[in-house]
C-alpha cells in the first residue's frame, strides 16, 4: 500500500472518501487462533502443577504406592513373623525402622500397613463413586418425585452416625478387611451422591442437553455422555478427600481392636501394639506408623485442596 | 417455618426407627449367644436364662418387646453384669462423655474461629500461612495418634498433666486437646474462606467508610455472615466428636459411653449394645435435628416453601 502525503488542508473532518479502501478478507487468517486452545484438563493440570504443596502431596502418594507394592518384596524380613530375641531393636543398618514388641521388622510392617491403608482408601473411594454417581445422577436428572424419594433416603442415611453402623457391622460380620470396606461404604456414598446430584441439576438445564434430548438420545446416554464428564471436577475432589477419611477410619478401627488385628500389619494395629512400648522409650515403634499415616492423610488432603482450586472453572484464567 | 420443622421431625423419627430396627436385625443375626461362654451352665440353666431374657420367644414378639422397651426407655438388665441395668450404665457413662464432648466443641469453636479470623485478616501473610499449616496438620494427624503423642510428651516426659482417668480439670486437658484439634482445623479453614469472601463485600466497605471501629466491623458485620457455614457443619462435627471420643476414652481410661460400648461388644452383651447404640444414635440424631432447626431460624433464605426438595 502506498503511503499518501497528507495535504495540509485535510483535517479529521474532511478526509476524502476515496482514501478509504476495504481491506482484503483472508479466510485462513480470520479463523486462526493466536494461541493453542487449552482443554479443561490441560488447564487444570497447568494450575495444579504450579501448586507446590499439592504437587508434593502427589509425589508422596506416588512414592507411597510404589513402596506399598515393592517395599515388602524388597525387604528380607516377613511382616507378620518376628524373632522374639530381636525385640525392640532401635533403627539400625539391618532394621532400618527398628523392630517391635515381637521382634518384627518395622520397615516391612510399615509398607504392609501402607498396602492395607491404600487398598481400603481406594476401594472405599471407588465404591462410593460408583454408587454415588448412579444414585446422584438419576436423582438429579429425573427430578420431581423420584428425586424427592431418593433424597429422603439419603437424608435418613446421612443422619445415621457412621461409626456406630461400622462397629455394629464389624460385630456381626466379624473383623476383616472386606467388612471394613463394606461398613465404610454403607453410609459413605451419601456425600458423593449429593455432590453428583447438585452438579447434574445445574448442568441438565444447559442448551446442549436440550439439544441431545431433541435428537431423541436415551436418558442413560445423556447422563453418561452429556452430564457426567462435565461434573467430573467436584467428583474427583470428593474422591481425593474420601481416601484419607477411609484410611483414618481403618486405622481408627484397628486401633481400638475392631478392625485388622495383630500379627497382621496395619498402621492402626502398629500404633496400638506400641502403646506400651513408648512409655519405656522405644519411640520408633509408634513413630513410623504415626508418621506415615499422618503424612499420607496430609498428602491426600493437600492434593484434594489443590485439585479443588485447579478444577474450579470459576477460577480459570 | 412450621412445615420445615415438621418435615425435619418426620425424617428424624424415620431415621430413628431405621436405626432401632437395624440394630435389632444385626443383633439377632450375630453368631454366638451371650451364654455360650459360661462353662458351668447346663442345658436347663441355659433355657431358663434365655427365658428370663426373652430370647426363647419368636422373632416378631422379641422385636415388639424390644420396640416397647425402646419407647418406654427401659433397656432392661445387662446380661453380663446382672445387678446393673442398661440405664444404670448409661446414667454413669453418658454424663462423662457429654461433658468431654461439650468442652471439646466449645474449645474447638473458640480456637477455630479465632484462628480463621486471624488468617483471613492477615491474608497471604505469615499468620495466615501459620494458621493454615496448623489447620492442615490438625486434619491430617489422627486423634488417637495425637493422644498418644500428648501422653508421651506432656505427661510421661514432662509430667505436666496426669496420664489418664477423669477426676479434675487437669485430667481434661489432654483428652480435650486430642479430640478438639481435628474439628478446630475444619472450623478454622471454613471460617477463613468465608471470611475472605465476606470481607470483599460492599457492605463491609460501607461500614469502613462510615468509620466504624475495625473490631466492630469484624464482629458485628462480617462474622455474622461468615459463621453460617460453620453452623451448617456443627451437627456433623458434634457427631464426629462424640463418636471420636470412643477411642479417646479408651486411651485415657475415661469411664464414659465409649468404654461401656466397646466392652459390651466384646462380651456380646446384647441389651447393652442395643441400648447404647439406640441411645447414642438418638442423641446424635436429635442434635443434628436441633442444628437443622437453628440453621433454618438463622438463615432467612430457607423459607417455608422450599420447592427444590432439598
Amino acid at each position: 500500500m502506498e503511503i499518501k502525503q497528507v495535504p495540509p488542508q485535510v483535517t479529521k473532518e474532511n478526509i476524502p472518501d476515496e482514501w478509504f479502501t476495504p481491506r482484503e478478507k483472508n479466510k485462513n487468517e480470520q479463523e486462526r487462533l493466536a494461541r493453542p486452545s487449552l482443554s479443561y484438563w490441560k488447564d487444570a493440570w497447568r494450575r495444579l502443577s504450579k501448586n507446590y504443596l499439592a504437587m508434593s502431596g502427589l509425589v508422596f502418594i506416588v512414592i507411597l504406592i510404589f513402596m506399598a507394592i515393592f517395599g515388602p518384596i524388597l525387604s528380607p524380613y516377613e511382616a507378620s513373623t518376628g524373632v522374639l530375641s530381636m525385640q525392640y531393636q532401635p533403627p539400625s543398618a539391618e532394621h532400618w525402622f527398628g523392630t517391635d514388641n515381637a521382634g518384627r521388622d518395622v520397615f516391612t510392617r510399615t509398607w504392609e500397613g501402607a498396602r492395607i491403608s491404600l487398598f481400603v482408601g481406594f476401594m472405599a473411594a471407588l465404591i462410593d463413586v460408583t454408587i454415588g454417581i448412579i444414585w446422584g445422577g438419576i436423582s438429579g436428572y429425573k427430578g420431581g418425585r423420584t428425586d424427592n424419594v431418593m433424597m429422603r433416603i439419603i437424608e435418613i442415611l446421612y443422619g445415621i452416625p457412621y461409626l456406630l453402623v461400622v462397629i455394629l457391622l464389624l460385630v456381626v460380620l466379624g473383623p476383616s478387611l472386606m467388612t471394613i470396606i463394606i461398613a465404610l461404604t454403607v453410609t459413605g456414598w451419601v456425600g458423593m451422591a449429593r455432590i453428583v446430584r447438585g452438579q447434574v441439576m445445574q448442568i441438565k438445564n444447559y442448551e446442549y442437553i436440550l439439544a441431545s434430548k431433541a435428537f431423541g438420545t436415551k436418558t442413560s446416554r445423556i447422563i453418561r455422555r452429556g452430564l457426567l464428564p462435565n461434573s467430573m471436577g467436584p467428583i474427583i475432589v470428593q474422591m481425593t478427600l474420601t481416601v484419607p477419611s477411609a484410611i483414618f477410619a481403618e486405622a481408627f478401627l484397628s486401633f481400638i481392636g475392631l478392625g485388622i488385628s495383630s500379627p497382621n500389619a496395619s498402621w492402626g494395629v502398629m500404633a496400638n501394639d506400641s502403646l506400651g512400648a513408648i512409655l519405656s522409650g522405644n519411640w520408633w515403634t509408634l513413630f513410623f506408623p504415626a508418621f506415615f499415616i499422618s503424612l499420607t492423610m496430609f498428602a491426600f488432603n493437600v492434593l484434594g485442596d489443590g485439585l479443588q482450586d485447579a478444577l474450579d472453572p470459576k477460577l480459570r484464567k | 417455618m412450621l412445615k420445615y420443622i415438621l418435615k425435619k421431625l418426620l425424617i428424624m423419627l424415620f431415621t430413628l426407627w431405621i436405626i432401632i430396627t437395624l440394630t435389632f436385625v444385626l443383633m439377632v443375626s450375630v453368631p454366638g449367644s451371650p451364654f455360650n461362654s459360661e462353662s458351668s451352665s447346663n442345658e436347663i440353666v441355659q433355657q431358663n436364662l434365655e427365658k428370663h431374657y426373652n430370647l426363647d420367644k419368636p422373632m416378631h414378639i422379641q422385636y415388639l418387646l424390644y420396640l416397647k422397651s425402646v419407647v418406654t426407655f427401659d433397656f432392661g438388665p445387662s446380661i453380663k453384669q446382672p445387678n446393673q441395668t442398661v440405664n444404670d450404665l448409661l446414667g454413669r457413662g453418658f454424663p462423662i462423655s457429654a461433658e468431654l464432648g461439650i468442652v471439646t466443641i466449645i474449645v474447638a469453636l473458640i480456637s477455630g474461629i479465632t484462628l480463621g479470623i486471624l488468617a483471613a485478616l492477615r491474608h497471604n501473610r505469615i499468620i495466615d500461612y501459620a494458621a493454615m499449616a496448623i489447620a492442615v496438620l490438625g486434619i491430617s494427624i489422627p486423634n488417637f495418634i495425637l493422644a498418644t503423642l500428648l501422653i508421651q510428651q506432656l505427661s510421661v516426659n514432662w509430667g505436666i498433666f496426669p496420664v489418664a482417668t477423669w477426676k479434675s480439670w487437669s485430667h481434661m486437658v489432654l483428652p480435650v486437646l486430642a479430640l478438639a484439634t481435628g474439628p478446630m482445623a475444619i472450623i478454622a479453614r471454613l471460617t477463613r474462606s468465608t471470611m475472605l469472601e465476606v470481607l470483599t463485600q460492599d457492605y463491609i466497605k460501607m461500614a469502613r467508610a462510615k468509620g466504624l471501629a475495625p473490631w466492630k466491623i469484624i464482629v458485628k458485620h462480617a462474622l455474622r455472615n461468615a459463621l453460617m457455614p460453620v453452623v451448617t457443619i456443627m451437627g456433623t462435627l458434634f457427631v464426629g466428636i462424640m463418636t471420636g471420643s470412643f477411642v479417646i476414652e479408651q486411651i485415657f481410661a475415661i469411664p464414659g459411653m465409649g468404654k461401656y460400648f466397646v466392652e459390651s461388644i466384646n462380651h456380646r452383651d446384647f441389651p447393652v449394645i442395643m441400648g447404647t447404640t439406640v441411645f447414642y444414635s438418638s442423641f446424635l440424631i436429635i442434635m443434628l435435628f436441633l442444628v437443622d432447626i437453628a440453621y433454618g431460624i438463622l438463615d432467612p433464605r430457607i423459607k417455608v416453601n422450599n420447592k427444590e426438595g432439598d
